[in-house]
């Protein structure tokens, strides 16, 4: 799912474990309304009962605020993290990680909320008639969008090259119990309908998850959620891992004794358990979450049956549709919950790419990069293998975009865009599948992976123009699929006997 | 065959088209997304191209023969002219595109057309290149003898450089063409679209 959110890893309690982060751009209110609303929701955010250790202060809760000003011929619209604003006239303070990680939230904020209020005028967003001009500006649109490819293109780069090295993956080895119909069949008929079969068996397995999840989390039943998602993280970053270093060191003939193998999986898997859920630096918990979303891929590529991977494909990028904008959807249910407590929902399975901005600047300040990015985002979960349920919640969050000139350069602001890794994983499946069974062809890999980067670019455009939940996976799944059938059927007997004529188009 | 010949030859074909990747366009985000969309424009002129000969091909009821030779040389034809197609057509998006871009941010400095027009050449030359040769490129890290069967032993040498040219000769293309369609020089589309094909039919002597 698609949407803006704020980059809120300071107001997040670290463990709270929420698999879908998505906030609807709230309707336009007057400022007034605003500020009253929020103080409304930071008072109840105050009494819930969430695990110890967390919220040594009342973070404030998701806040957004309008700045609109009218130009002669096109509307703009400033969307503002009030957060970061209030995080920038605490600099000092904000910064120092609380006992759970997160900054410490000033009470005396709302003097800064004050001075923002008198710049603020009642508007209205994009679609809803306002009667005020409004701009979108777009300025940061495209450092998001590389910000997304970089990861997603890591990712399928380690799966392609996985599958393409070490022949375990591409084995056939069973079947998972989800898909227990078998392609083995005599006719295509019967492999079309045993593949059929094992989809609807899929999906259903993950719907059910799924509305477990939600209802778990209406019921609040944060420590179950808690627990659960520590034991898949546990079994990914142990367990697969120790199965996937022992098929590279297959594959490559290296021998490595037991000590070392257990010394080398203990420090991975107990590093990747405090980055992801606890504290860690951003760059390392990115690449844990990476790697997780790789190991699961491959998983996935070995143990699905051909025709059934397919099929599974499109049927999950159209209940990942019917699930975020249907609207009785669990993933749309999910979100209006945590939107009615006022809290982030769990980020289990969102990789999350912060950046400070030096606000004023058009261009990133890369010196600020490094230095300033919040080391602290503990609620970044990673996928779990039992509950499939959360990989239909790919989303991908962008915050509020800044664009508050006239601001010193001293205020910086925080943005971070944030992906579900069920996108990674079902990303880095398709084109998995593609350069498994494409008859070692690469040229159908590439076809795949450059039409799921464009479809990614296309979401994220919607994304900026709806501004609100948006699917993330129809699209570029829709894409992948045709260009993966159309490459491997049309183009590469083309290009083939192009290549072998030494004829270039 | 070695791994010198592959990465030789990988770089030879595509080590010209990385250093322009790396030193002009890697470092602007806006300009990584039209290089993949143009990509994406040349992948889809491919598939268009590749339908055309396949539906052909099945209209001729793949008889072996000289037809098929004719067959594959009509398909080259057909073939840049679809990819000029799809540059129009790119051309066209992206001038729609930077007036929007300029009508949302008019502080901001959008990429000028010619800078779109190397980018899209790029992407088109990237594309095009990667698809021409990385099967070919792989094969060369596995067994084999080249010409064994009589052909030239220089077969990944000469691949390789042909690919280096077809993607800077894209990149060029890129710039007349948009530079045409800019100033309304049908002449220099017209050029653009001949040497293509001569480019293209150049490879015919191999046939």
């Amino acid at each position: 799912m698609l949407t803006f959110m704020a980059s809120d890893s300071e107001e997040e309690v670290c463990d709270e474990r929420t698999s879908l982060m998505s906030a609807e751009s709230p309707p336009p209110r007057c400022c007034q309304e605003a500020r009253q609303g929020l103080e409304d929701g930071e008072n109840a955010a105050q009494w819930m009962p969430w695990p110890p250790g967390t919220r040594a202060s009342g973070p404030q809760p998701a806040g957004w605020s309008f700045r609109l000003e009218s130009t002669t011929q096109t509307a703009h619209v400033h969307f503002h993290d009030t957060r970061a604003r209030r995080r920038r006239a605490h600099r000092g303070r904000s910064l120092w990680p609380s006992p759970c990680g997160f900054p410490q939230r000033s009470q005396d904020s709302e003097e800064d909320f004050e001075d923002d209020a008198d710049h603020y005028v009642c508007g209205g967003v994009p679609g809803q008639p306002s009667g005020l001009e409004e701009e979108l500006t777009l300025k940061y649109g495209a450092k998001h969008v590389i910000m997304l490819f970089v990861p997603v293109t890591l990712c399928m780069i380690v799966v392609v090259a996985t599958i393409k090295s070490v022949r375990f993956y591409t084995e056939k080895n069973g079947q998972l119990i989800y898909t227990p119909f078998t392609e083995d069949t005599p006719s295509v008929g019967q492999r079309l309908l045993n593949s059929v079969l094992n989809t609807l068996i899929m999906i259903s397995v993950i719907v059910a998850m799924t509305i477990f999840l939600v209802v778990l989390y209406k019921y609040r039943c944060y420590k179950f959620i808690h627990g659960w998602l520590i034991m898949s993280s546990l079994m990914l970053l142990f367990l697969f891992t120790y199965i996937y270093l022992g098929e590279v060191l297959k594959t490559y003939n290296v021998a490595m004794d037991y000590p070392t193998l257990f010394l080398t999986v203990w420090n991975f898997g107990a590093v990747g358990m405090v980055c992801i859920h606890w504290k860690g630096p951003l760059v390392l918990q990115q690449a844990y979450l990476i790697m997780i979303s790789a190991l699961m891929a491959l998983v996935f590529i070995k143990y699905l049956p051909e025709w059934s991977a397919w099929v599974i494909l499109g049927a999950i990028s159209v209940y990942d549709l019917v699930a975020v904008l249907c609207p009785k959807g669990p993933l749309r249910m999910l979100v209006e919950t945590a939107q009615e407590r006022n809290e982030p929902i769990f980020p289990a399975l969102i990789y999350s790419s912060a950046m400070v901005w030096t606000v004023g600047m058009a261009k990133l300040d890369p010196s600020s990069q490094g230095a300033l990015q919040l080391p602290y985002d503990p609620e970044m979960e990673e996928d779990s293998y039992d509950s499939f349920g959360e990989p239909s919640y790919p989303e991908v969050f962008e915050p509020p975009l800044p664009g508050y000139p006239g601001d010193e350069l001293e205020e910086e602001e925080e943005r971070g865009v944030k992906l579900g890794l069920g996108d990674f994983i079902f990303y880095s499946v398709l084109v998995g599948k593609a350069a498994a069974t494409g008859s070692g062809d690469w040229n159908t890999t590439l076809a795949c992976f450059v039409a799921i980067l464009i479809g990614l670019c296309l979401t994220l455009l919607l994304l900026a123009v709806f501004k609100k939940a948006l699917p993330a996976l129809p699209i570029s799944i829709t894409f992948g699929l045709i260009f993966y059938f159309s490459t491997d059927n049309l183009v590469r007997p083309f290009m083939d006997t192009l290549a072998s004529h030494q004829l270039y188009i | 065959m070695t791994a010198a010949v592959f990465f030789g030859c990988a770089f030879i074909a595509f080590g010209p088209a990385l250093a322009l990747y790396i030193f002009t366009i890697a470092t602007e985000p806006l300009r990584v997304i039209f290089l993949i969309i143009g990509a994406f424009f040349w992948l889809v002129s491919l598939l268009f191209s590749s339908l055309f000969w396949f539906v052909a091909r099945t209209i001729t009821a793949n008889k072996d023969g000289p037809i098929q030779k004719y067959l594959l040389i009509l398909g080259v034809l057909v073939s840049v002219l679809i990819q000029e197609l799809f540059r129009f057509v790119y051309y066209k998006l992206l001038k729609k595109a930077s007036e929007g871009l300029k009508s949302i941010n008019p502080d901001e400095t959008t990429p000028s057309m010619r800078l779109l027009a190397y980018v899209s050449g790029l992407g088109f030359g990237i594309m095009s290149g990667v698809f021409a040769f990385v099967n070919t490129l792989s094969d060369s890290l596995g067994p084999g003898t080249v010409g064994i069967h009589g052909d030239s032993p220089q077969f990944f040498l000469n691949s390789a450089f042909m690919t280096l040219v077809i993607i800077l000769l894209h990149v060029f293309w890129g710039i007349i063409f948009f530079d045409g369609c800019e100033k309304k020089k049908w002449s220099a589309l017209l050029i653009v679209l001949l040497t293509h094909l001569l480019v293209s039919a150049l490879g015919k002597s191999q046939i």
